[in-house]
């Protein structure tokens, strides 16, 4: 198993290497960079620009080198934990992501207990009552999770948070707890809160959950062993928990390590219309206003975390089946 | 090779009997067939890429033609009974702007004594139809004063967002199948010649799909798509657009193919080919892709639906196309703050119309899925 591991591990360098030098290419795409959008600011509300002065920010920046010298400025960087300094915030990009990434990664571990708290029950009992009145509604409903795009179930959640329950638009807080320290009123109104990002983040990756959950559920229930043990007397509960459930969870576990990831990333769009402090908007600014090393180590760590997750799932298939291990 | 069998049978007149001789692909129409809900999705598709053909007279007037005065108007209704009975030409009523105190906002009531006649083929916008100019629109009110019919209401700027979702739809709707078509030709190219020769190119592509993977899709596209210049030209954003789309969609096929290829290589069809002399590219273009087409049909089918969500997500980001170009991402722009949600929902009807479309691609899809397996039940 550990071999397997550490295998893995290897391999993984040089597609980081690749993953990493494509990242900046893509960030260096545009034309331009930073300092002309900020330029053309400028001169459109007349005042003086100095192009002395942003010249020097170049050269501190190493901006005005060749594209493959400020790669190996960034990527140095890097493995030091210097992701380099975000122009717009005036701060280096480690400090702004940290702030933000518990909150992110808090979002997409609620999303995923309730997409599996959600999905499970009910791709149990579509399974059980097949071509029942509630296993077409689910069907129905896990179709429309996933046809109706997540920046629509988040603006209908806000509607109704805000014009039926009374709660602010977006954000997590509500205004009076914005800057107040933590205390318990400031805990309950922040639960308060989460649980519309939540339930959108979540939303069409619970739908894809209950359809896989059924499937696998219908599987199982047509294996000989579930026959036997429904034979030998069982109670239909110890049959469907003990027998069929554990087996048919099994699909479900090999792609647990990739959830949170595709949370995370799947999260962006519904953060930018929510108006969260998550890492998705401040990615999101950081592409409008080319402020690259912000953008770049962004996508670099969703990346990275994809990349951790393909493992994660690796690790769990291998650990559930020993027979890829040995490959 | 059962489509060289069923040529070479006598034609058989029993439906029952024919089913032993029949080549893969009736077998699939047959079984496709029974699922209703796949043909009605692929029926409504059709309607909708019909009403794409023929937006420009479908709609009654141009995607950016607005009505001064007549903005935020609200859905209109279209009646059949006024006050002095039955018209059996239905007509809508004229519309009176009035400021209501409470919100400091326009509101607009119909005036019950002006009735506009709504007439069919009428003269209006000039706009280009399978590639001719005409006049022509569908349907239209016979008024010049500056009022029209609104079916799905107006816009901030007065525009009908009824035209502007058919204007839209051939954005959104197209984006998709382009976006298909080139990864599954990219994907399937590839993808089959990654598993009929194996060995280095095998190795290599396996590599860079590899790596194309390890990106997440949703920040990708972004990043992606930020990259496009502002100032480009309509077309040209459409076309960088889509080839964003199917920078990665096409890993996934490829994958999907070379695994099929890799099965069906050392099958004995290919094997006497070659010993028949034929060529690998003859091997690949005659056998192989047409014994995974079926497959590659339903991936791809599945792959439309997601790149129709991911073109809508980027323009209401503002990251895909951009105005003055519509598409329903584009329109539902105009939804996103919290004033227009409470007072003028309506600026969200193009997202039924994603939905509708996503899911008829997925119904569809199901269906063909089920169809070309010929072991499923």
């Amino acid at each position: 198993m550990l071999t397997f591991i550490v295998r893995r591990l290897l391999r993984m360098i040089p597609t980081l290497i690749a993953i990493s030098i494509m990242v900046f290419v893509i960030i260096q795409l545009p034309p331009g960079d930073f300092f002309d959008s900020l330029q053309a600011q400028l001169a459109q509300s007349d005042s003086q620009a100095d192009q002395e002065a942003f010249e020097a920010l170049r050269r501190q920046y190493h901006l005005d080198k060749p594209m493959w010298q400020q790669y190996l400025y960034w990527i140095s960087g890097c493995l030091r934990g210097d992701f380099g300094y975000s122009f717009e915030w005036r701060r280096p990009v480690s400090q702004l992501i940290a702030e933000r990434l518990g909150l992110t990664f808090l979002m997409a571990s609620g999303a995923l207990l309730f997409m599996w708290l959600v999905a499970l029950p009910i791709g149990i009992y579509s399974a059980r009552n097949r071509y029942s009145i509630g296993d077409y509604f689910w069907t129905f409903m896990a179709f429309i999770g996933l046809c109706v795009p997540g920046f629509i179930i988040a603006l209908i959640a806000m509607y109704i948070s805000v014009f039926w329950f009374g709660g602010s638009a977006g954000g997590l807080f509500s205004p009076e707890f914005k800057y107040a320290p933590w205390d318990w009123a400031k805990v309950w109104d922040f639960l308060m809160h989460l649980w519309v990002p939540v339930v959108v983040i979540g939303a069409s990756g619970t739908a894809g959950l209950m359809r896989i959950m059924r499937t696998s559920m219908l599987d199982v229930l047509d294996e000989q062993y579930i026959t036997t043990a429904r034979a030998k007397g069982l109670a239909e509960r110890w049959v469907i928990y003990k027998y069929a459930v554990r087996v048919a969870i099994n699909p479900m576990i090999s792609i647990l390590g990739l959830q949170l990831p595709q949370l995370v990333s799947g999260s962006i769009i519904v953060a930018i219309v929510l108006g969260l402090p998550t890492t998705g908007p401040l990615f999101y600014r950081a592409l409008e206003t080319q402020d690259m090393y912000l953008a770049g180590t962004c996508l670099l760590l969703l990346a990275i975390l994809l990349l951790l997750g393909n493992l994660m799932a690796d690790i769990l298939l291998a650990w559930a089946d020993p027979r890829i291990r040995l490959e | 090779m059962s489509e060289m069998v069923a040529v070479k049978t006598p034609p058989v007149v029993d439906d029952s009997e024919r089913i032993y001789t029949a080549g893969q692909w009736y077998l699939a129409w047959r079984k496709f067939k029974k699922n209703r809900l796949a043909l009605a999705s692929g029926a409504m598709l059709i309607v909708l890429y019909m009403m794409t053909l023929f937006s420009g007279f479908i709609a009654p007037y141009e995607a950016d033609h607005r009505f001064g005065g007549r903005d935020f108007v609200p859905p209109q209704s279209v009646y059949f009974f006024s006050q002095d009975g039955f018209h059996l030409r239905p007509f809508i009523y004229a519309l009176q702007a009035d400021f209501d105190p409470a919100s400091g906002r326009k509101i607009y009531q119909a005036d019950e004594n002006q009735r506009y006649p709504i007439y069919f083929f009428v003269s209006g916008d000039r706009h280009s139809f399978l590639g001719l100019e005409t006049h022509l629109h569908l349907f239209g009110i016979q008024v010049h004063d500056g009022d029209g019919i609104f079916l799905f209401g107006t816009d901030r700027q007065g525009r009908d967002l009824f035209s502007r979702v058919f204007y839209g739809a051939r954005v959104s709707l197209t984006i998709g199948l382009i976006g298909v078509f080139i990864s599954i030709v990219l994907g399937s190219v590839l993808g089959v010649v990654s598993g009929y020769f194996g060995g280095w190119v095998d190795e290599l592509l396996q590599r860079l799909i590899e790596i194309l993977r390890a990106f997440p899709q949703i920040p990708l596209w972004m990043a992606l798509s930020a990259a496009i210049p502002a100032d480009i030209d309509q077309l040209k954003t459409y076309f960088m657009i889509t080839l964003i789309l199917s920078f990665l969609g096409w890993t996934s096929l490829a994958r999907q193919v070379r695994g099929r290829v890799l099965s069906l290589r050392n099958e004995e069809f290919v094997m006497s080919a070659r010993l028949m002399g034929a060529s690998h590219w003859r091997v690949i273009f005659r056998h192989l892709i047409p014994a995974v087409l079926g497959h590659i049909i339903v991936i791809g089918t599945i792959a439309i639906p997601e790149m129709i969500l991911a073109e809508s997500s980027l323009s209401f980001l503002n990251l895909g196309i951009r105005p003055p170009m519509t598409s329903w991402g584009v329109l539902l722009q105009d939804g996103r703050s919290l004033t227009t949600l409470y007072y003028y929902q309506w600026l969200l009807f193009p997202a039924g119309f994603i939905v509708v479309a996503v899911l008829c691609f997925n119904f569809l899809g199901d269906g063909l899925r089920d169809a070309v397996d010929p072991y499923s039940k």
